[in-house]
């Protein structure tokens, strides 16, 4: 690939940051000890894990002992919602969530559901928002759980999670939450926030793929889920991946140290982006709040087009984006997250989400809608229904 | 700059190679492999068709980086669903046998993949056809021919193409000797796929079993009702008419003593008309939807080589034009099952060029 590929796809996954790299080289071949390992390179090993614990920890507000890493952070998700709704099984059977939620949770609460759990998908307004009075009305006494996301993969919306932890504090249900987009974009504090679980994922915040962490507050009732040694406080078997996980504190803590500078660069970008867009090329419109949104999302709709052919003649033009839905081997049915917000199965597929990183530059952003202009013209020029309606106006 | 070439990829061995000979020719070529169909759920199993599974798509994907092309998964679903799926049941439904491969040919892979192709700035589509694309300057046309490998010719599932359509596909196979050579040059080039066996039957429907499957998508249950011999005395029960192709003789559930082939599929009184042997022959058939490759309109009628089923042997022809549209074939020789709903193509006498096709309606 050349250097002169623009990569505003952030949402899906994160250029490694160089310090990230050489923090965890040496735990390949130089520090290779098993931290349970009782010897010097054991312990060497060990320490490296719990120094990270403690970045992690610090990074959410949370003590070092309430953070377990996991592979990722679909494992996190898995493992929050079943291993709760398991071990309070004899409370009650009922999870609320949301229709907007990752799939790693979505798929988790259907499966739930087969096991004879009973779930709430709340709906969102709009801008994608769920209202923390419906949360708050959904619970009733056999409710075990409340899982909803900190901040929205596709639109970026950012959730109520403060008022929404209140709620669950002061009706005693345990409130999980997927900070998988919002760790390094929002400030989290876990107890200023009421969260009981939270789960994120390094490779979102320039840290390694298949690292990521579940936090649990003390005294959570949880099983564990992958059961075998004693690593984890035995709540998480399996040789802990040392190297992943040193990368994993290296990248939480540079993500973290400067969140309201980078925003502010982020949001810079974003709203000018979006209002070049939304001004320069007609029939279009943005998906997901205006400004309770993570600093690097954009979310577009163009009407008249598909967003596969969008995304391949952007991929021409060297700029990787990515649509609401995710091709090859998953799904290609529109987006839940843009039919939730009450679009129309065609416009859902005529969607862009652009998200952007520090990498990123103004020059990129003009070069980026200069594209569009172009490929989003040539597109609708072979549209029967766009030459209906532009016609229509003429 | 190279020119641009988009090519349908299956992840079978066909199409593997046609994109590694054109890779070799020079061209830049992107592998597409279009997402037609995703299968159904069967009793709360999901089966997939074998047409565009995900194993054939990670086949596929495997190919294109051995080969270092670009690859991309483009949904066709549908395209595919209208125009091939719906057609496919229509036609059954309406006492005809369709042929969906020629449906696919004609909406899926020379229309819409055509369209993605200009889009990503693409000159040509090509397959894996076994088949010879050749542009006559004398007659100004291009021309479909059939390809070196004798035995493994499809330009009977072709013969639909228009002239902007021939003008923009390229098929490297079909100057090849045949199967055994593009095997070989797949092994040569270390293809995964040197060994995976042909695809048969109907991509989208499982185990062969069409009645099932539309039974499946439409919720008509089968409706038996009656064969009659072609002086309408009962004979006996049928399943219902989507379950008989005409010809078919196997599987008609009753014996009758002799031989009896299907011969006629009456919708409107939902009856099978049988007879006996030498019955099931045609003498001549009326064709529709015509397409013309080698010239534009048939003026006057021409003799041919002309071939009924995707399988039947070539038969002397006389060709008649009845209108712009439609044409009536009277053979030499009787032809056995001539079914409506089957493709009727043309060829030249002597030669390899496709003059073109229809459907068959009566």
């Amino acid at each position: 690939m050349s250097n002169s590929r623009i990569y505003v796809d952030n949402s899906a996954t994160t250029p490694m940051k160089k310090e990230v790299l050489t923090s965890m080289l040496p735990y390949f071949s130089e520090i290779y000890g098993n931290p349970s390992s009782v010897y010097a390179e054991g312990r060497e090993a060990r320490k490296a894990v719990e120094l990270s614990r403690e970045k992690v920890a610090k990074a959410i507000g949370a003590q070092p002992n309430e953070i377990f890493f996991t592979g990722s952070g679909t494992e996190a998700d898995n493992w929050a919602i079943r291993m709760v709704a398991r071990a309070n099984k004899a409370k009650g059977n009922h999870i609320i969530t949301t229709a907007v939620e990752h799939h790693a949770v979505l798929h988790t609460c259907q499966e739930l559901e087969k096991d004879g759990f009973e779930v709430t998908y709340l709906p969102v307004d709009e801008f994608g928002m769920v209202s923390a009075e419906a949360v708050e009305n959904a619970i009733k006494d056999t409710t075990v759980l409340i899982t909803i996301m900190t901040a929205n993969n596709e639109i970026g919306t950012i959730m109520p999670i403060k008022e929404i932890g209140a709620i669950a504090k002061q009706h005693g249900v345990i409130f999980h939450t997927d900070a998988v987009q919002a760790i390094g974009m929002i400030d989290i504090d876990v107890n200023d926030m009421n969260i009981d679980l939270l789960s994120l994922t390094g490779h979102k915040f320039h840290g390694p793929k298949g690292s990521g962490a579940l936090y649990v507050r003390k005294g959570t009732k949880i099983g564990s889920f992958i059961t075998g040694g004693a690593q984890e406080r035995n709540k998480r078997a399996g040789t802990e991946n040392v190297a992943s996980i040193v990368g994993l504190g290296t990248a939480i803590e540079l993500a973290t140290s400067n969140i309201s500078e980078k925003t502010a660069k982020l949001s810079k970008m974003r709203d000018y982006l979006i209002n070049e867009i939304l001004e320069k090329i007609p029939y279009t419109r943005l998906n997901g709040h205006r400004t309770q949104r993570l600093a690097g999302n954009t979310n577009i709709s163009f009407e008249f087009i598909e967003g596969e052919s969008l995304l391949l003649m952007l991929d021409m033009k060297g700029i990787s984006a990515s649509s609401g839905s995710a091709c090859t081997s998953g799904s290609l049915d529109p987006s839940h997250v843009l039919l939730a917000i009450g679009l129309k199965h065609e416009i859902a597929h005529g969607s862009l989400r652009i998200s952007l990183s520090e990498d990123n530059t103004m020059e990129e952003m003009d070069y980026i809608v200069n594209s569009l202009i172009e490929i989003v013209g040539k597109l609708r020029a072979m549209s029967p229904l766009y030459e209906k309606v532009s016609k229509g106006n003429a | 700059m190279p020119e641009k070439v988009v090519i349908g990829m299956s992840g079978g061995v066909d199409s593997s190679v046609a994109a590694a000979i054109l890779k070799e020719k020079g061209y830049e070529v992107i592998g597409v492999t279009m997402r037609l169909w995703d299968g159904e759920h069967i009793n709360g199993q999901f089966e997939e068709g074998t047409c565009c599974s995900l194993s054939a798509v990670e086949d596929a994907r495997r190919v294109a980086y051995k080969l270092g092309i670009d690859y991309y998964v483009m949904d066709f679903r549908a395209e595919f669903e209208k125009n091939v799926i719906d057609y496919f049941v229509d036609e059954y439904q309406s006492g005809r046998t369709p042929n969906p491969c020629i449906a696919c040919n004609k909406f899926l892979k020379f229309d819409a993949l055509i369209k993605k192709a200009e889009m990503l700035g693409a000159s040509y589509v090509a397959t894996g056809h076994y088949a010879r694309i050749e542009y006559d300057k004398t007659i100004n046309r291009y021309l479909l021919k059939k390809s070196r490998a004798t035995v493994k010719d499809q330009t009977y599932a072709l013969y639909g193409l228009n002239q902007d359509q021939l003008s923009k596909t390229l098929m490297p196979l079909g100057e090849l000797s045949g199967k055994d050579e593009t095997r070989r040059i797949a092994d040569k080039l270390g293809l995964p796929t040197a060994n995976k066996p042909d695809s048969q039957e109907i991509c989208f429907v499982p185990d062969n079993d069409y009645a099932e499957f539309i039974y499946r998508r439409t919720g008509n249950p089968l409706k038996p009702g009656n064969f009659v011999d072609v002086n309408g005395n009962v004979l006996g029960r049928h399943q219902g008419i989507i379950k008989y192709t005409i010809g078919q003789r196997k599987g008609l559930g009753i014996a009758f003593g002799k031989p009896m082939f299907v011969i006629r599929i009456d919708v409107e009184k939902n009856e099978v008309v049988l007879g006996e042997k030498g019955t099931e022959f045609s003498q001549s058939l009326i064709a529709e939807n015509m397409n013309f490759i080698t010239f534009d309109k048939l003026e006057n009628e021409i003799r041919a080589k002309v071939k009924v089923r995707y399988t039947a042997k070539e038969a002397s022809a006389v060709i008649v034009p009845l209108s712009d549209d439609r044409v009536k074939v009277i053979f030499d020789e009787p032809q056995r099952a001539v079914t409506p709903g089957q493709a009727v193509v043309f060829y030249e006498i002597d030669g390899d060029n496709v003059i073109g096709g229809g459907i068959i309606s009566a």
